[in-house]
């Protein structure tokens, strides 16, 4: 695979050079530790938990050989908040107020997976007017997410632009969420049965405008960022992740995607209605650092098309069915499967018929995703770890739950 | 003016206090201004204000306002630093970066300190400071700062040599390293006939000095992202400020020597010639290193290292030999 190539041993097996693949053959560093005069140390680096390049708490422990990174270990947990064991402790509509803490960027998408994992367990049945205007929210959470990390990853590599006009546009779609949801970042719009309220008038139509804007703005991004020569010099061919190994850590969302995967939830074991909707699931080619960016902004598109065939469709109705005031599953287990916008999202729900779940297991994206860096960084150099790491699109709660 | 006046002014001990001020206004004045184009350029680039509030207009002294809270600013030396070094590297920085302002002609008759090899007395000058970086890198016992240090070690070494060619050819062209000379054997639109190769070393020369003076996109010794803050990461306060203050003044000076070098210096149509004219053209090249920074990502050092060495040095020696052979033809 492509990774391999970046360690070719020399003649006698003594000398190693390193050659950065970024596909224009600039970078080679020769490293001759057998036969070397001078005797370095290693340097271990402490790369957080308090690092500008870590949104938040993640720590990488790195072994360093001047800047070549011989060795990279993710500490993670300094942002456990215990959310498994909390569920326990919390019934069926409290437990939709909490999830959408551990992934702060996409919460609708987490409330959507309790929804519809209690939803299973209990056998409802939902309001058609309810799931589509579910689908319409969660599109939207996932161009905002995806917005966040178009902003945050050029950052990562010095461009400081990106991210204000990531959160221009931002600003435009949470103003329809807070229109229509009341929050800003915890929105709880989601209950089990159904949403906590109907859609306030005129909602459709500022999504619809907004659609054509949007599609706009990506147009600016793909050319100040995707057209970039120093960004291509930077991602490309770095961090690359071949389809086998992604597979093998359990890598989902745009990373496999990046890697030629096309394993989208929505596509394989379509929930709500999206089995109803046309879309593409965008795939990239070499699975490095610039095909995962590029991903975001494909599945950006892939999601304005489906919100604007969602508009057309949202019929009248209830949005909520009436349920009794202490909500209880039924005995069992129920296993649920989604799309988050930061990769493959599962909620596994095991019940005693009890106010509670007996147990809420989690399967977070960020968690596999990051399982991969100790792959990934080994032999890089410093800067490109900055790059690999931010192009991993997690959120340390996400990680660490 | 009588003569007695004029010649009271020119002593000696009247006319080197004068000029030693005056140059250090320039120093003072100029990067501030410098700095809140920065911001409001920036700004604006960004879809956002920027400073409002400091000055009542548009926020016009926030830089002053930034200097007022440095000052008050606790000064942290940490305990396993070198305190000498650490205390005395801002000021390895700095003063260079004062002494560069008197060597600039500012005007026909307006050069504070002339000397016949000018040039490189500045381009000397400009690369003092990367000690002061070592210094602070050194000193500092903190691992990122040490990277960013050899990070800033290495780049000065890989873009002195483009920079100081680029220069050359200049001074080939000129047949003079005086400053003064060089500007006057320009018309205002700069070199022309056979001078019109230099616009080559005008690339090659904002190319190299852009990576002195680490500015984005070759930033990488205070890469904030990857650094901290490179060997800034330890400073607080008034040392801080001043090291920040460097940088501002490097992207003035280097302007300034651009413009001296290739653009006609004090020189420039329709008004007379004057300082104003080099200010014109040092604030145009600084919001071009100012438009860098809005648009570009970080290189990498390895990627500069090649940039420099088979792409920068090749053609600033190239640019050498036809400025030679154009001379001699």
């Amino acid at each position: 695979m492509a990774t391999d190539q970046r360690l070719v041993t020399g003649a006698g097996g003594q000398a190693a050079a390193f050659q950065a693949a970024d596909g224009t053959g600039i970078g080679i560093i020769i490293r001759d530790k057998a036969d070397r005069e001078l005797h370095t140390q290693d340097m271990t680096l402490n790369v957080g938990p308090q690092h500008p390049a870590t949104h938040g708490v993640l720590r990488v422990l790195v072994t360093l050989d001047g800047e070549m990174i011989e060795s990279a270990e993710p500490v993670i947990g300094y942002m456990h908040r215990a959310f498994e064991k909390l569920a326990e402790y919390r019934d069926y509509r409290q437990i939709i107020a909490l999830v959408n803490r551990h992934d702060w960027v996409s919460s609708i998408c987490n409330e959507l997976g309790v929804a519809l994992v209690v939803e299973k367990q209990m056998g409802l049945e939902v309001p058609e007017r309810a799931t589509w205007i579910r689908m319409l929210m969660s599109e939207w959470t996932r161009v905002l997410n995806h917005l966040m990390f178009v902003g945050s990853y050029p950052l990562e590599l010095g461009a400081i632009t990106p991210m204000f006009y990531a959160f221009r546009e931002r600003e435009e779609i949470q103003a329809l969420m807070e229109w229509i949801t009341g929050g800003r970042l915890h929105l709880t719009y989601c209950r089990v049965g159904g949403l906590k309220q109907d859609l306030p008038r005129g909602a459709i139509d500022l999504s619809r405008s907004l659609v054509p804007r949007m599609r706009e703005r990506l147009k600016e991004y793909e050319t100040l960022v995707l057209g970039n020569e120093i960004f291509a010099a930077r991602t490309k061919g770095i961090g690359v992740l071949p389809a086998d190994v992604a597979c093998s850590y359990g890598v989902s969302g745009a990373l496999l995607q990046a890697s030629g995967v096309p394993e989208d939830v929505r596509k394989t074991e379509p929930y709500l209605f999206y089995d109803q909707v046309e879309f593409d699931v965008p795939t990239g080619r070499n699975g490095d650092c610039y095909d995962r960016f590029a991903m975001l902004i494909a599945r950006m598109k892939e999601s304005l098309k489906i919100i604007e065939q969602v508009h057309d469709r949202i019929p009248p109705g209830p949005v909520n069915v009436k349920l009794p005031k202490v909500v209880r599953a039924p005995e069992g287990h129920a296993y649920v499967r989604a799309e988050n916008p930061l990769g493959q999202l599962a909620y596994y729900m095991v019940s005693h018929n009890e106010k509670t779940p007996w147990r809420f297991k989690m399967r977070t994206p960020s968690f596999n995703n990051v399982s991969a860096l100790p792959y990934l960084l080994k032999g890089t150099l410093l800067p490109d770890m900055i790059a690999v790491m931010g192009s991993m699109f997690f959120i340390v709660g996400d990680i660490d739950r | 003016m009588t003569d007695t006046v004029r010649d009271w002014l020119s002593h000696y001990w009247v006319l080197m206090p004068a000029k030693a001020l005056a140059v250090l206004g320039v120093f003072l004045v100029f990067p501030l201004i410098v700095g809140y184009m920065e911001h409001k350029a920036m700004a604006h680039m960004q879809a956002r204000l920027g400073p409002m509030e400091a000055g009542r207009f548009h926020g016009v002294l926030q830089l002053v306002a930034d200097g007022i809270k440095f000052v008050q600013k606790e000064s942290i030396i940490p305990r396993a630093a070198d305190k000498w070094v650490f205390a005395l590297a801002p000021a390895v920085a700095m003063v260079p970066g004062i002494l560069l302002f008197g060597f600039i002609p500012y005007g026909p008759d307006l050069v504070p300190i002339r000397s016949d090899v000018g040039l490189f007395v500045t381009l000397a000058l400009s690369s003092v400071s990367v000690i002061g970086v070592l210094m602070a890198a050194w000193s500092s016992a903190n691992k990122y700062s040490l990277i960013g240090g050899i990070r800033a070690a290495a780049q000065l070494i890989a873009y002195e040599l483009p920079l100081v060619l680029a220069a050359a050819a200049v001074a080939m062209q000129a047949g003079s390293a005086d400053l003064a000379v060089i500007v006057e054997r320009q018309g205002w639109w700069g070199w022309s006939g056979w001078g019109l190769l230099l616009l080559v070393g005008f690339f090659v020369y904002g190319t190299a000095a852009l990576a002195e003076l680490t500015r984005p996109p070759f930033d990488m010794p205070v890469a904030d992202s990857e650094l901290v803050f490179g060997h800034l990461t330890e400073y607080t306060g008034l040392r801080f400020a001043f090291f920040l203050l460097t940088e501002y003044a490097g992207i003035v000076s280097q302007s300034a020597i651009a413009a001296t070098l290739f653009l006609g210096g004090y020189q420039g149509p329709f008004l007379p010639d004057g300082p104003w004219w080099l200010a014109v053209k040092v604030f145009a090249l600084s919001f071009v290193v100012i438009w860098f920074r809005a648009t570009y990502p970080r290189l990498r050092e390895d990627q500069l290292q090649l940039f420099a060495w088979i792409r920068l040095v090749p053609v600033a020696l190239l640019l050498i030999l036809l400025v030679g052979f154009t001379k001699v033809v």
